[in-house]
């Protein structure tokens, strides 16, 4: 479905059955589709990750080249992340330099991510000053069956857990190790379709819905990242209470992600 | 191609990878796996893995681009930054809108584009994971994708690359021989009619050499049709 055109039977349809409860493919209001998650299909990729959530598909990449850290933290490793919205996941993704929606995927996931702290950044480095390890997070969307927030950062996670140091390819050390992760950052993204709020949103619902607000959590319930997006609001109430949903709601992922 | 070369990549007519002259990696082709293409692929060929997406026939975008009696191709080839060794800047460079070009206009001889007018068909592919020949797979699983979503087409087109390693004419060249070898052919054929819709070649081949390279693609573009009718049985039981 394009999202620009959704008829307001639709729209109406959707905000009726969500003020029920109810959903159109029979979930409830606060409910994750299924996930699953596989790992290391990729054998050039340093790390990888496959992650289905419903109908969405998300293939995420790691690589690790070396280079030199940044002028303010010379003891660091580095990380960068981005997303393709590849034209084959969606009718609506055109091929083309990144859309602003691809941006702000990619920063939320980012900053999910670095501002947790769970790449031990410190730990990546090779020579102070002079060479460190840089990260390329690599979030390729496959097909975009909606919550693409959640999907990428599961992704990202899934596959850092899979990755390996290339100590021996570049000469550095004896052997490859795992790349140091400290802590398991997990999103939970809430949708707002008519008054009521709805997790993991498909996107059908993202066509009809006013606002979405994307929270993160660490294991220990501590929140980790933040991002409210669309031209809708939530009310206050209705933020603290998705916050607090999200803390019990993001076991699902956990355990998916501890089964790999 | 670095052309000559040192480097032995065939001994005793036994590849490196182990394959005879004339073998094809081992090809997989699953039809449909994607939920919003409305047509899709998943290929793996030897280590490389790609997926491709249909859309359409449907309006055309930009409206310049339109053609009034019939409808354009718009092939569009990428590779993923993890899809080789060093990370590959994402985007699209030089070499990836060239094939995107020549792949778009192979398409359009056998895609019955003259019952669409004005229309655009968009055929997306992504390649995850690159051990040369990526190019040919990547035609392979769209041709597979085309037909997932119904497109009308008068055949699918098998593509199948051959080349030359220390003075043997081989098919389906692996990445050694990609890097180190003397000549690279990629074709691609139209199998009803034989006829030619994908053509390049770089590096060194005598004339007979190039007769014999020829013959070699076209069997090997024929082996992997029967692979390509087989998936696309697999998917929709057809007769076999």
């Amino acid at each position: 479905m394009s999202s620009d055109s959704v008829s307001n039977l639709m729209k109406g349809h959707m905000e009726s059955l969500a003020a029920e409860g109810k959903r159109a493919d029979g979930r409830g209001v606060l409910e994750f589709r299924n996930v699953k998650i596989e790992t290391g299909m990729i054998n050039t990729a340093e790390g990888s990750s496959m992650v289905h959530l419903g109908k969405t598909k998300v293939l995420c990449g790691i690589k690790l080249l070396i280079g030199t850290p940044y002028g303010d933290s010379p003891g660091s490793g580095t990380m960068t992340t981005s997303t393709e919205l590849a034209p084959l996941a969606d009718q609506s993704f055109d091929p083309g330099p990144p859309r602003e929606a691809s941006i702000e995927l990619a920063r939320v996931v980012d900053r999910g991510i670095r501002e947790s702290r769970m790449i031990d950044f410190d730990a990546l480095c090779i020579e102070h000053g002079e060479r460190v390890w840089m990260v390329y997070i690599d979030l390729h969307i496959l097909d975009n069956g909606g919550n693409l927030f959640d999907c990428c950062t599961l992704a990202a996670a899934a596959a850092l857990s899979n990755a390996k140091i290339p100590n021996v390819q570049h000469g550095i050390a004896e052997e490859d190790v795992d790349l140091p992760v400290t802590c398991w950052p997990i999103s939970c993204t809430f949708g707002k379709l008519g008054d009521t709020v709805i997790l993991d949103p498909t996107s059908d619902e993202e066509a009809v819905m006013s606002a979405r607000l994307t929270v993160a959590h660490d294991e220990d319930g501590n929140l980790r990242a933040a991002q409210k997006g669309m031209n809708g609001a939530f009310t206050d109430a209705e933020v603290r209470e998705a916050v607090k949903i999200a803390r019990k709601s993001d076991n699902v992922l956990r355990e998916a992600l501890k089964g790999i | 191609m670095a052309g000559q070369t040192d480097m032995e990549l065939i001994k005793d007519g036994v590849r490196l990878d182990g394959r005879k002259p004339d073998e094809l990696r081992e090809v997989k082709i699953t039809a449909g796996v994607l939920d919003n293409a409305d047509g899709s692929c998943y290929l793996e060929w030897g280590n490389n893995k790609i997926y491709a997406g249909v859309f359409g026939p449907m309006e055309c975008h930009p409206r310049h681009k339109q053609k009034a009696d019939r409808a354009i191709v718009q092939a569009r080839y990428t590779m993923a930054p993890f899809s080789v060794n060093d990370r590959k800047r994402p985007g699209i460079d030089r070499r990836s809108t060239e094939i995107s070009y020549i792949v778009s206009q192979a398409f359009e001889k056998v895609v019955m584009v003259e019952e669409f007018p004005k229309a655009s068909i968009r055929v997306d592919m992504q390649v995850v994971e690159a051990h040369a020949g990526t190019r040919c797979a990547a035609m392979t699983a769209a041709s597979v994708a085309l037909a997932d979503a119904g497109i009308p087409m008068r055949d699918m087109i098998p593509a199948c690359a051959s080349g030359k390693v220390n003075d043997i004419v081989v098919l389906d060249l692996n990445k050694e021989e990609d890097n180190y070898g003397q000549a690279d052919l990629p074709l691609a054929i139209i199998p009803s009619t034989g006829e030619v819709v994908l053509l390049q070649l770089d590096g060194h081949l005598t004339p007979d050499q190039f007769e014999e390279a020829m013959d070699l693609a076209t069997s090997g573009c024929m082996d992997l049709y029967k692979i390509m009718r087989d998936a696309l049985d697999k998917s929709y039981g057809g007769k076999k």
